[in-house]
């Protein structure tokens, strides 16, 4: 039944529903949403206009359903939407029943717009438009109000549902061409959304414009792929006709209504994530001023503010889009821009798109993805994937001129033999139809095209500068060694600092690492004074959008930029790129001085004091910033164009300004009055040393920092003999290389691969600082629980300076010993300290529990004084507390703890074991870590203790992930990121890698391991749902979690997990983390659980998802109230990894990335092993002392059952901390707050997850294999298949491991053999026995995890294509494969055989960065690899079968060699290409073989170097070195 | 890993016979590459328990880490940075540090307090170790009375921070227990004097013969100072009321070490004013490092016995179940007196002795057992039927002091003493009298050298404070 939805409330009662998209609250804040999703389009290549294509595109879009997500109601989507060409047909016989006639089509635009459902909001609205329009000169011919049916969408969606309709405007006569009259069109619409943002008109808060255009109309909303068509009746009008049709489903982390959030916007829709935004939005803002644009005239300041701040990514990228497009520049080159391929470091690419992207690197800065954007002017229409092409995007081209585009190949049945071309799209290439000239355009052709527009590479070398071309200076400034301890003193400069971060980045270029998480009080709540840097945390991806491989995806990096003005982004000249190009942010003093002294047309520098008069006190500082902003502003006045911030003058009067204030202030400063883009600017800092701090600068806008005083230590170090065989040219080279490498490491891990792009970013949130000085000085970050304010900041300098220039000189003046890493008296707080760890033993090893309460008290105390920020709360106790009898037994309890992820290998097998042991004792969980786990564990020990992980950790390098470990666990266990270390990866020396350790994660002993930073087939939040999705076929007895550290935003984050159906997230404390990590990371990302622990909770419940997820919480729990507050945060259960491990024996050496445990915990050395004295006893004391506690706080608090406690924060009180300095400024309320939710909206987790197993094709397929799985009986079977069944063979596979064990059955006893296009992750984890063939083709993950199965695929007998050009299947194939076999006769994506480990693979062709990581196993490649081929590759063999003789070039030589294969080698491959024949009926396989004399010496052999070192030794018999070689530590992956 | 490779070891005791016969230290030195090499074995914990096992705060890893890269410049700046006298605690403090070094959970600690003695010798010997005097003056004055090691660091801090300190002695010399207390086996005098020239250089004003009360009016302490510190010792000796306890030939043990030491400085002492074990049966009561002080000594003067006793039960081999790592480990010790000869007792309690005329020859003992009291105080019971008798001709008492000594000078300024007769103070070390404060055994009650040096640290930097309203000193 059509309605126009005005009863949208009649069957609903309010509270039944979410609220309107709300505004920020406790500790959710709507900038940390997300989206990701499913795209896809159709076009006409020819232009031809048919209501097929419509059709065929919603049905596309229904076939992607699974991309999208719905809400805590299953009929409420994220979003979906189409984009088409104006019906004009339709239109016009629908404006005449109306009573209007259209002109010609041209001659008039169609605007889509939301409005209100009150009829005087719609006057209003109307009245408002046609103002607008006529003031231009346009003509508002009639109204339609779109018909819509809303029967089928879900309450919340309507609850926001707004009026669809459509306004028909007439061009004016005298605008001839279509490019002025969308402009017009534009203007027109920026001045209405202006006064609608200035709420000029009532109603201005629902109206909105999808689209205005004479060419496109979009017609979206709060929907399911499967709720379009229906809803909006007018699509299925056969008179509906467009030659291009663009669609859109929505995966959004959030259930809040988001109408106007569906894609597509109107020139775009796009799949994936802008990690860049915030500093691409300030740098447009900062651009405005100088926009000027002959189009547009005066009417430019319409167009102002460019970007809408409150919209999504997607919505901004769009903006910018247009702006630059309706400015004058074509939609492809627009692109370009926007998303530049990388081309810093490609060789293969000509010098003038170079010379382009050189050039525009000069107006703009990289937007950097994930992304895969579908772009459309309504005649051209185009698909663009960024550079590091983490998005799946596979196109058919068909023989009757028509191309399907979209995120997954099947969601339209084409037949094959209508196929002429299947293929994909690669990294940083662009797919363009042009349907005017009817013609797929090559993405070499445009982009030449658009290159050679202008002479850019003259502009460039007209104006561009090298800065090693600069003259030298006069002068450069040396080390002053007799001032330097005081100037050290007055930066905090400590020896600590001295020894353990500046010496080790001279002396080894990187930074160091470190152990044991970080158990210091948080800047705030620390009483030494502490450097600004330290308030700030870094953010990292998790979940929707992956971190990246700055070290073996190094080809997409670069910390390259360049300094000086930028011209007007609107109106490019060749003076635009007068600029000085930097080949490193960080520079030396002679680069420094180079630039200071450097005088030409367009640069002057001008050096402006960063430092304040101590006699004023801290008042000094407020006002030295206002001075600084005066002098900049002069400056700038005077023509200055290089701004350099120097606090060179420190001196006995004169302390200095934080380098950090004063570069984020004047960088904000300047961008309000406009003038940013005019300057470039260099800090000349005395306090800037540690990765962390130059990340800060640069994120805050400083363009380049020279370091001098870290310059001047490192020549005291030499003079001193502490930097042994250094001189200081390369110290200094060396340490720059150190920052230059952190840095890029720090961007990775928010996904961001250009410096340029991190470049004013602000990816930082900060903690403990007061509001108004963050919006002040770091307009735009997050700080959410106040804090300290400029004063506070101003007297730790003061106290800083008055160490370092005393009045009363004392002692002989030296620097303080630090006691950051490492505890010292009287120095910063542990929470692990002598007292603590010597209590917490002495309690557990003696099951004393009145000992054990002096270290709960001890612990609880000092938290409460200065350590955390649970320490800052107090439990409100009941009036009359429960008689302790009445609260649950510690047995009731036992089942929420978990131990920490710790893998074998970072710990002995000893300590390993005895977790196992004790918390299966209790019922409580262990957890694998990232390991594997020998299968002997998995029974029961005589004596009835079992060795077995209830919780097995499934992380990016898939060790040992097979089928058998994932079905022997009650949990499996996604971890996203690491406490210690999120958004990084881990390395692991060969040296480590012997006996179990090697084993168990099907490694060869002595050849070094690698973890990738991401989980190479979680790319966004659907991806995840995706695993979540393979993990729950694997073992559906298990729950599956996803583990996530704290940070801001994590809350929508777990939102989205939760609709991803996760049963379990876990938050995880940044202090947490037994493992290695660089020490930035381990100081300096992430929050304290409590932070995040609250946030997730009230973002999850505020979205009705809590319900259906347990919420676990780590990171430093150390006693029974720790774990009471977290449970009234919301928690309901609990993990410990370092209080266990200190009951074990850990004395917090934190040496574990060593291997010299001194108590053979954190060690594989027999040695040391002998000395492990612990036992599970004292982990089982451990943990019923803490349920003990926890029930004596019940008591108090009067509660009988945990589950009664959960989430009910309003039992926690804010302490005042009146006691300390600098705590006064915190306001935790936000922490504490609960959401408004109506009654029997749950708090805590009352129902199971639904995964819709039932709906597997799996069943089916268990069924018929019946008879193999309880008989071992062949069975073989036939079936069709589509792109909507994914995880194929997995459910079967779990049924075949868990009854027949890790060997599986015989190679092929079961045999089935499918038609169609796969789903995702067709034959996940198959095990032994099974056999998966598939005519036709498959998208993303086959394979991955391939356990012993084999799979062969091939395209359909009566495609006419030939298939070794043809894309067969999708990204990341047979990752983290084990064993088995796969053929596939076609080309692959990327990522092919990542992390392989075992399986052997017959492949046509891959993409980009084929046998990443590999660690064993056999690949053969029968044609062309993508580039960055065997990236970090450390084990296994692959063949490339080398036609063009251009392979050399796409592969990474890092780690292996190439080499000409042998005639042991010869019979391997051979057998091997038969095999894929005889698989896969393969007519290339068949010319090779059938002229294999000239093929072979074709054959290039991949050989891994540490491998073959280590095969070498094996056959020289000299291995015996290495299996006696010590097993040693691992933890750099724990 | 060093510290599973090297084993640890100490420098060689001189040979007993050799070493009885003579005052001279007993230890041999320690070749400085053997030295290092020891260093190596510092493990640089994430928490290094030795240094919060040292009262001092010693930054122990990182000296340790300087001595091994040869650094030993930087090295005894940051021993000097927590420990004034480093030489004298090298020598004489029992390294509770070494009991708290992680090494010892499984193995044998690093031999912290050699490298210590080493550094402090090593920049003695290259002329590293210079007087100090401070920068500027600030025209405060501040008496300290008492010169042992307690008042030794406040001074020199005191004066560091700009102060004029004088330091009253009532002893004809300088040095307190130091001087007078220790026996020059275990620490040759002229490392004391080596250090006291020193404070002399940096300005400081000493003043032996000054008993303040007696020839020096407490009056003009006041008058004269701004701050007065009292690091006055806590001598006053333990009483044991047992029949015979009058007869002559049993001494306490302070005095019985004070007299050699004399002699050893080069006083004359009557013999009838001396007391010599020489050709007695020596017997010691008290298991402690006095008593060992006592054995050493009296081996020395030529002892036809010496028997040591002790009522507590011999200290296990190992920790008990209730001592564990990183406390001071109660385990069973042998110092290098214990192994000049002599016996030691344990379990023995004194019933009386006995005496010839006057004199003592006999101590009447029986075996005693400590009661299992629960939680309430152990109670020592008699074994029946062991009590004996042990032939005395000499009895040095040796068991403990019970508190500062009565002195005139707490009198006469009317500071409050505790419940122990220590004297009473509050959190800033002050006593009940403004201006005058306390440190080291008059406060703390008797205890360790390395406990004096801090505590005079700490008064220190409280008196600083007092005076100035702020103060850089580190204290401890």
């Amino acid at each position: 039944m059509k309605s126009l939805s005005s009863d949208r409330h009649n069957h609903y009662l309010a509270n039944d529903i979410l609220p309107a998209a709300p505004h920020p609250t406790g500790l959710y804040d709507p900038r940390f949403e997300h989206d990701s999703c499913g795209v896809a389009f159709i076009a006409d290549i020819k232009g031809r206009r048919t209501h097929e294509t419509v059709a065929d595109a919603l049905r596309a879009l229904e076939n992607l359903v699974h991309r999208g997500a719905h809400g805590s109601e299953v009929n409420t989507g994220d979003g979906a939407g189409v984009l088409l060409q104006v019906p004009h047909e339709f239109f016009h016989r629908e404006c005449a029943a109306l009573g209007f006639a259209l002109p010609a089509p041209g001659e008039y635009a169609v605007c889509m717009c939301f409005l209100p459902m009150d009829a005087v909001g719609i006057d209003a609205c109307r009245q408002m438009f046609e103002q607008q329009a006529n003031s231009l000169g346009m003509s508002v011919l009639g109204w339609r109000a779109v018909p819509t049916d809303n029967a089928a969408i879900g309450p919340s969606a309507k609850a926001g549902e707004p009026g669809m309709h459509q306004a028909f405007l007439r061009r004016p006569d005298t605008i001839t061409e279509v490019a002025a009259f969308e402009r017009t069109l534009y203007l027109l619409r920026r001045r209405m959304e202006n006064a609608a943002r200035d709420r000029d008109f009532p109603g201005h808060e629902c109206f909105y414009v999808c689209s205005l255009s004479p060419r496109t109309v979009v017609y979206k909303g709060m929907l399911s792929a499967d709720q379009i068509g229906a809803y909006f009746p007018d699509l299925s009008d056969p008179e509906v006709r467009s030659a291009l049709c663009l669609v859109h489903q929505r995966f959004s982390t959030n259930t809040f209504p988001a109408w106007r959030l569906a894609h597509p916007y109107r020139m775009l829709a796009h799949n994936g994530e802008i990690n860049t935004l915030r500093g691409n939005v300030n740098w447009m803002r900062a651009r405005e001023r100088q926009f000027a644009s002959e189009l547009f005239g005066d009417d430019i300041k319409d167009l102002l503010p460019v970007v809408d701040e409150s919209a999504s990514d997607s919505a901004t990228l769009d903006n910018v889009l247009e702006l630059l497009v309706m400015t004058g520049r074509s939609l492809p080159h627009a692109i370009m821009m926007l998303i530049p391929e990388p081309w810093t470091g490609n060789d293969g690419m000509n010098e003038l798109q170079r010379d382009f992207y050189d050039y525009h690197s000069s107006l703009m800065e990289p937007w950097d993805g994930p992304a895969a954007v579908t772009f459309t002017d309504g005649t051209l229409i185009g698909a663009v994937l960024d550079r590091n092409g983490l998005r799946p995007s596979r196109y058919y081209v068909t023989k009757d001129d028509r191309v399907i585009f979209a995120s997954e190949v099947g969601v339209l049945d084409i037949a094959p033999e209508q196929i002429a071309h299947k293929g994909r799209l690669e990294p940083g290439r662009m797919l363009l139809i042009d349907t005017a000239q009817g013609r797929i355009v090559d993405d070499s052709e445009v982009k030449s095209q658009v290159a050679t527009e202008q002479p850019y590479g003259r502009w460039l070398a007209e104006n561009r500068v090298g800065l090693a071309d600069l003259p030298s200076a006069p002068h450069v400034p040396t080390p002053d060694h007799g001032t330097l301890l005081r100037r050290q003193q007055a930066f905090g400069l400590t020896h600590e600092e001295k020894r353990l971060l500046v010496a080790p980045m001279s002396q080894n270029g990187e930074e160091p690492i470190g152990s044991m998480g970080t158990d210091t009080p948080i800047a705030v709540l620390s009483a030494r004074p502490q450097l600004l840097y330290n308030y700030f945390t870094q953010l990292f991806a998790q979940v929707t959008n992956p971190p990246l491989d700055a070290i073996r995806e190094e080809l997409v990096t670069s910390v390259a930029t360049a300094i000086g003005p930028e011209g007007n982004l609107l109106d490019p000249q060749p003076e635009s790129c007068r600029q000085i190009e930097l080949k490193s942010p960080v520079l030396d003093n002679d680069e420094l001085a180079r630039l200071k002294h450097f005088e030409a047309p367009g640069f002057r520098t001008c050096t402006l004091p960063a430092v304040f008069d101590v006699r004023e006190g801290p008042d000094g500082l407020t006002s030295a910033m206002e001075s600084l902003y005066e002098l900049a502003d002069r400056a700038i006045e005077d023509g200055c164009t290089i701004l350099i911030l120097s606090d060179r003058d420190v001196d006995a009067l004169h302390a200095p300004i934080p380098s950090l204030l004063a570069a984020a202030g004047l960088h904000h400063h300047l961008v309000r009055t406009g003038t940013r883009t005019d300057i470039g600017f260099v800090v000349e800092s005395g306090d800037a040393r540690e990765i962390h701090h130059y990340c800060l600068l640069f994120g805050y806008g400083a363009t380049a920092v020279n370091p001098y005083l870290a310059f001047e230590t490192l020549d005291e170090m030499i003079q001193d003999g502490e930097l042994a065989d250094l001189d200081h040219d390369t110290a200094v080279r060396q340490y720059i290389k150190a920052v230059n490498k952190g840095v890029l490491k720090v961007i990775s891990k928010m996904g961001i691969s250009t410096l340029q792009s991190y470049h004013g970013a602000q990816i930082f949130e900060a903690v403990g600082l007061d509001r108004s000085l963050v919006d002040r000085y770091f307009t735009g970050t997050a700080s959410r629980i106040g804090g300290v304010g400029i004063d506070v900041i101003a007297e730790e300098v003061l106290t800083r300076h008055r160490t370092a220039y005393p009045v009363r000189p004392i002692a002989a003046p030296d620097l303080d010993p630090g006691s950051e890493y490492q505890w010292r008296r009287g120095g910063e707080y542990h929470l692990f300290n002598p007292e603590t760890v010597f209590k917490l033993q002495h309690a557990t090893a003696t099951k004393q529990y009145k000992i054990f309460k002096d270290y709960t008290r001890l612990v609880d105390d000092q938290s409460r004084t200065l350590a955390t920020i649970r320490g800052l709360l107090d439990l409100q106790y009941a009036d009359e507390p429960v008689p302790i009898e009445e609260v649950e037994p510690v047995e009731a309890i036992f089942h929420r703890f978990m131990s920490g992820a710790m893998s074998l290998g970072s710990i002995s097998t000893e300590a390993h074991e005895d977790l196992a042991i004790a918390m299966n004792r209790l019922g409580g969980k262990s957890n694998t870590g990232e390991g594997g786990e020998d299968p002997a564990r998995f029974l029961r020990d005589a004596n009835g203790d079992w060795r077995r992980s209830a919780v097995k950790q499934v992380a990016s390098a898939r060790f040992g992930v097979t089928s058998e470990y994932l079905v022997n666990a009650d949990e499996l266990q996604i971890k996203m990121a690491q406490g210690a270390k999120p958004g990084e990866g881990g390395q692991l020396p060969g040296h480590k890698v012997a006996g179990p350790v090697a084993r168990l994660r099907y490694a060869t002993p002595g050849v070094g391991l690698i973890s990738p930073p991401p989980h190479h087939d979680i790319y966004s939040i659907e991806d995840l749902a995706q695993l979540i999705y393979d993990l729950k076929n694997a073992n559906p007895r298990a729950r599956v979690a996803v583990k996530l550290v704290a940070e801001v935003g994590v809350g929508t984050v777990a939102a989205g997990v939760s609709k991803a159906h996760a049963d379990v997230v876990l938050i995880s404390g940044h202090e947490g983390g037994t493992g290695a990590a660089p020490l930035t990371s381990l100081k300096h990302t992430g929050l304290p659980w409590e932070l995040g622990l609250a946030e997730a909770q009230q973002v999850v419940v505020m979205n009705r998802l809590r319900d259906r997820i347990v919420v676990q919480t780590d990171g430093q729990l150390k006693t029974g109230r720790d774990v009471v507050i977290a449970a009234l945060l919301g928690a309901e259960e609990y993990g410990f990894a370092t209080a266990p491990l200190v009951v074990m024996g850990c004395i917090m050496m934190r040496v574990c990335h060593l291997n010299t445990c001194p108590v053979g915990i954190a060690t594989q050395d027999p040695e040391l092993r002998k000395r492990y004295a612990g036992k599970p006893e004292f982990v089982e004391n451990f943990f019923r002392f803490i349920a003990e506690e926890i029930r004596e706080q019940m008591a108090l608090l009067g509660f009988c059952t945990m589950d009664e406690m959960i989430g009910r924060s309003d039992r926690l009180n804010v302490r005042p901390a009146v006691d300390h300095w600098k705590a006064r400024g915190l306001d935790l309320s936000t922490m504490l707050e609960q959401p408004d939710v109506p009654d029997g909206v749950h708090i805590r987790r009352v129902r199971e997850q639904y995964h819709a197993l039932d709906k597997s094709l799996d069943n089916t397929l268990i069924e018929l294999a019946r008879p193999a799985l309880e008989r071992g009986e062949l069975v073989r079977a036939h079936l069709p298949i589509r792109n909507v069944h994914r995880t194929v063979g997995t459910m079967l596979g779990s049924e075949l491991t868990r009854r027949h064990g890790g060997d599986g059955l015989p190679d092929g006893t079961i045999q089935f053999k499918f038609d169609g296009s796969a789903g995702q992750s067709f034959g996940a984890w198959l095990p032994r026995g099974i056999t998966l063939t598939l005519e036709g083709d498959a998208n993303d993950y086959v394979g991955k995890g391939l356990s012993g199965g084999r799979i062969a695929m091939y395209p359909p007998a009566d495609a006419t294509f030939p298939p070794e050009e043809n894309v067969l299947l999708g990204n990341v194939a047979l990752y983290g494969a084990t064993s088995g076999e796969a053929y596939f006769n076609g080309v692959c994506g990327e990522r092919f055989a990542v992390r392989n480990s075992g399986a052997t693979a017959v492949v046509e062709g891959t993409g980009d960065h084929g046998c990443e990581y590999m660690t064993g196993g056999r690949v053969v490649v029968l044609g062309r690899t993508g580039r960055n081929f065997a990236a970090g590759m450390s084990g296994g063999i692959a063949y490339v079968f080398d036609q063009a003789g251009t392979f050399e070039r796409r592969c990474n030589r890092g780690m292996v060699d190439l080499e000409t294969p042998d005639g042991q080698d010869q019979e391997a491959v051979r057998a091997l290409v038969e095999r894929h024949y005889e698989q896969t009926n393969s007519p290339r396989a068949l010319r090779i073989l059938e002229g294999w004399e000239q093929a072979w010496p074709l054959f290039v052999k991949v050989m891994p170097r540490e491998y073959r070192k280590v095969l070498q030794d094996q056959r020289t018999e000299s291995a015996a070195a290495i299996s006696v070689a010590p097993a040693v530590a691992e933890v750099s992956l724990g | 890993m060093a510290f599973v490779q090297i084993e640890r070891r100490l420098p060689k005791r001189r040979p007993v016979e050799e070493r009885v016969r003579d005052w001279g230290e007993v230890y041999s030195p320690f070749p400085e590459d053997k030295l290092t090499h020891q260093a190596r074995r510092c493990m640089d914990c994430g928490i290094p328990f030795c240094h919060q096992g040292c009262p001092l705060g010693n930054l122990i890893p990182e000296w340790n880490d300087l001595v091994t890269r040869d650094k030993w410049r930087e090295a005894i700046d940051r021993l000097h940075l927590t420990n004034n006298f480093p030489e004298f605690t090298g020598k004489l403090c029992p390294a509770p540090c070494e009991d708290a070094c992680v090494l010892s959970i499984n193995s044998d600690p690093v031999t912290i307090k050699q490298v210590e003695i080493s550094i402090i010798e090593h920049a003695f010997r290259e002329g590293w170790v210079t007087a100090r005097p401070p920068a500027m003056r600030t025209g405060k004055r501040v008496a300290v009375v008492g010169s042992g090691p307690a008042g030794l660091a406040a001074a020199q801090e005191l004066n560091r921070a700009g102060h004029l300190v004088t330091v009253f002695e009532r002893d004809d010399r300088i040095g307190g227990l130091i001087r007078y207390g220790i026996p020059d086996f275990k620490m040759d005098k002229q490392l004391l004097d080596r250090r006291l020239s020193l404070l002399l250089e940096e300005g400081i004003v000493f003043r032996p013969n000054a008993d303040i009360g007696g020839n020096v009016p407490a009056e003009e302490l006041r008058r004269d100072h701004d701050a007065v510190v009292l690091a006055l010792g806590a001598l006053r000796p333990r009483e044991l009321p047992v029949p015979g306890r009058d007869l002559a030939g049993i001494h306490y043990a302070m005095p019985y070490l004070t007299l050699q030491n004399r002699r050893n400085a080069g006083d004359h002492i009557p013999d009838d004013e001396f007391v010599s074990a020489a050709g007695k049966h020596v017997v010691i009561l008290g298991g402690g490092d006095t008593g060992a002080d006592c054995l050493g000594t009296a081996h020395r003067q030529g002892a036809k016995s010496v028997t040591q006793l002790q009522w507590r039960p011999a200290p296990p081999e190992t920790r008990g179940q209730n001592n564990p790592w990183p406390e001071w480990g109660y385990v069973f010790r042998t110092s290098p007196a214990h192994e000049e000869g002599g016996e030691r007792a344990f379990s023995i309690s004194t019933r009386e002795f006995l005496g010839e005329q006057g004199q003592v020859r006999a101590m009447r003992a029986v075996q005693v057992e400590v009661e299992d009291a629960g939680d309430r105080r152990a109670r020592l019971l008699e074994v029946p039927g062991t009590e004996h008798e042990i032939p005395a001709d000499l009895v040095l008492l040796a068991i403990g002091f019970a508190g500062p000594e009565s002195h005139s000078v707490v009198r006469e300024l009317g500071v409050e003493l505790t419940e122990r007769g220590t004297l009473a103070m509050n959190d800033e070390k002050m006593t009940s009298v403004p201006g005058v404060f306390a440190a080291g055994d008059a406060e703390r009650g008797a205890s360790l050298i390395v406990w004096a040096i801090a505590d005079g640290r700490i008064t220190a930097r409280n008196v600083d404070r007092y005076l100035m309203g702020s103060t850089d000193l580190r204290g401890s």
